[in-house]
């Protein structure tokens, strides 16, 4: 049970804090609980803090909107937050489809896909800022925001709040994609919210540290990293993962069975 | 033959290439798909939503209006729904809007989609200045044109004798019997859709349409002479040159030709 825990100590917490914010969305809807009431795009916590999407704001920004103040305070909120913890921890604490991949990832692993594939990842993760630029651009041409007419991630979220319709369908695609096509594909390759985030995430204070004192080579971590070029300092340098494109997401502190990496915060890294 | 190392350089401008090529393409299948998205014009709206082209580029699809709404009027697109993804919308004829006094909906609209100022007279919230829609009756298959009593859109109508009004008219047919039939006022209906829910027929033969596609425009160029007000219209008017070919000669000389054959 220990070792249970010790292993999947931040696993647990994130499913517990993924699942549990969607319970509390989706009672803001139905039952009308007044904890967080909307959605990933915006809400409101008890009905007094706003909280918004930093990333639509900005396509309505491109897209010639006048922006609201309580659209700005929210986006300020959310901003600060994700600054201070680590842009990405949206993406591996938060957002839903993170489970779809995990998901994925896994089956990817059962089924020894890797094996079939090889090693090679095919496409660029730096689509993700291409996709990020063309989504701002289009939302300037357009008139709208492009990414949120799109967003699988909106469209499920909305879905499970809202009712799903189709969007189960984005779902199954994204879980085929990222199982058959590219690993990692959507989360770690194309998703412009989670590039916009890794820009965020350059700043941010809490770090994955690597002591390489403590590290036997075992490379448990990179195998579970969902973006394993930031653990390029594994078993060479005592650093910590400086990269935005961390989604802090703590499985590669749990796997290590050295004691190599841990949670620091930054400003007492530099000392 | 050799194979030639490739510079550094050819690398970087291959891949800035291959970047700029994919993004090319996948702007165009992504802006294809969004003109497809937002093509429909029949959506209603809340009430003191923006104009629609504002109002997709305002609304970030949170919801909230939807949560305030106490009669489960307002809906979110969905995938398979054909409609602009994650916009609020209603469909009368299911739940129409009951016209709270309070709008719950609108004030807690974070981006201002759902306009609050458009909704509000002397500093207070008047549902009554809503525009969500216009009512339109199709004479048709309205079964009060037919001679058959009926009055439900009348009698539904939030704004009684002011959005709907019955027009009294002798039935030739019967000689003894009137046919009462709604007309509706466009500068009093707000589109709140009761009238739509109350038809009783078995398509409604009174239905929503939103303004813009609700209503014509007569242009500034045609003015009710028997009325003062309208002639300052004709400031705005625009007037309409065109040129033919008989405006080249004199119009004397453009009578005289050309006309022997007639006689």
């Amino acid at each position: 049970m220990v070792k249970l825990w010790e292993n999947y100590r931040y696993l647990i917490l994130r499913r517990l804090t993924q699942v549990g914010l969607l319970v509390l969305y989706f009672g803001g809807n139905v039952w009308g609980w007044t904890v967080l009431r909307g959605n990933l795009s915006s809400s409101k916590i008890f009905n007094t803090i706003p909280v918004s999407d930093p990333y639509a704001a900005l396509q309505m920004l491109a897209a010639g909107a006048t922006l609201a103040t309580d659209l700005l305070i929210g986006v300020a909120v959310t901003t600060i937050f994700y600054l201070l913890i680590g842009g990405r921890a949206f993406c591996s604490w938060v957002c839903p489809i993170n489970m779809v991949t995990d998901a994925a990832n896994y089956t990817r692993r059962v089924l020894d896909i890797k094996r079939v594939q090889g090693n090679k990842q095919p496409a660029s993760r730096n689509i993700r800022y291409w996709a990020l630029g063309l989504s701002l651009v289009i939302s300037a041409v357009m008139g709208l925001t492009a990414f949120e007419f799109i967003s699988p991630i909106s469209m499920v979220h909305r879905g499970i709040v809202f009712g799903l319709g189709f969007g189960w369908a984005a779902i199954v695609v994204i879980f085929l994609f990222d199982l058959l096509i590219l690993k990692n594909g959507w989360c770690g390759h194309v998703c412009p919210l989670g590039g916009f985030y890794s820009l965020l995430g350059k700043f941010s204070l809490i770090r994955v540290h690597h002591n390489e004192a403590n590290c036997t080579l075992c490379m448990k971590c990179k195998v579970v990293c969902p973006e394993q070029q930031v653990l390029g300092m594994v078993g060479k340098e005592s650093l910590p993962v400086l990269s935005g494109e961390c989604t802090n997401c703590a499985r590669c502190i749990e796997v290590c069975d050295d004691d190599a990496l841990g949670f620091s915060i930054k400003s007492l890294v530099k000392k | 033959m050799e194979k030639k190392n490739i510079s550094d350089r050819r690398k970087f401008i291959f891949n800035m290439a291959q970047g700029v090529g994919i993004t090319v393409l996948g702007g165009f299948v992504w802006s294809a798909f969004i003109d497809e998205a937002k093509a429909s014009q029949l959506l209603l709206r809340p009430p003191g939503a923006l104009k629609e082209k504002d109002f997709l580029r305002t609304c970030i699809k949170c919801g909230l209006c939807v949560e305030a709404c106490p009669y489960d009027t307002l809906m979110l697109a969905r995938p398979g729904d054909h409609r602009p993804l994650g916009t609020p919308y209603f469909i009368p004829r299911d739940i129409p809007c009951y016209m709270c006094p309070d709008i719950p909906c609108v004030p807690v609209c974070p981006t201002g989609a759902l306009n609050e100022k458009s909704v509000t007279t002397d500093g207070h919230l008047n549902i009554k200045v809503a525009d969500m829609g216009l009512a339109v009756v199709d004479a048709e298959s309205c079964i009060a044109f037919w001679g058959i009593q009926c009055d439900a859109c009348y009698r539904a109508c939030p704004i009684f004798g002011e959005a709907i009004t019955i027009e009294y008219q002798k039935n030739e047919r019967t000689g003894k019997h009137a046919y009462m039939t709604p007309i509706v006022h466009s500068n009093a209906c707000t589109g709140c859709g009761l009238c739509e829910h109350a038809c009783v027929t078995e398509k409604p033969a009174i239905h929503i349409l939103p303004r813009e596609v609700a209503m014509g425009k007569a242009g500034d160029y045609y003015i009710k002479g028997w009325d003062k007000k309208d002639e300052k219209r004709l400031k705005n008017a625009k007037a309409i040159k065109s040129t033919t070919e008989i405006n080249k000669k004199s119009a004397i000389d453009s009578l005289n030709s050309g006309l022997k054959d007639l006689y």
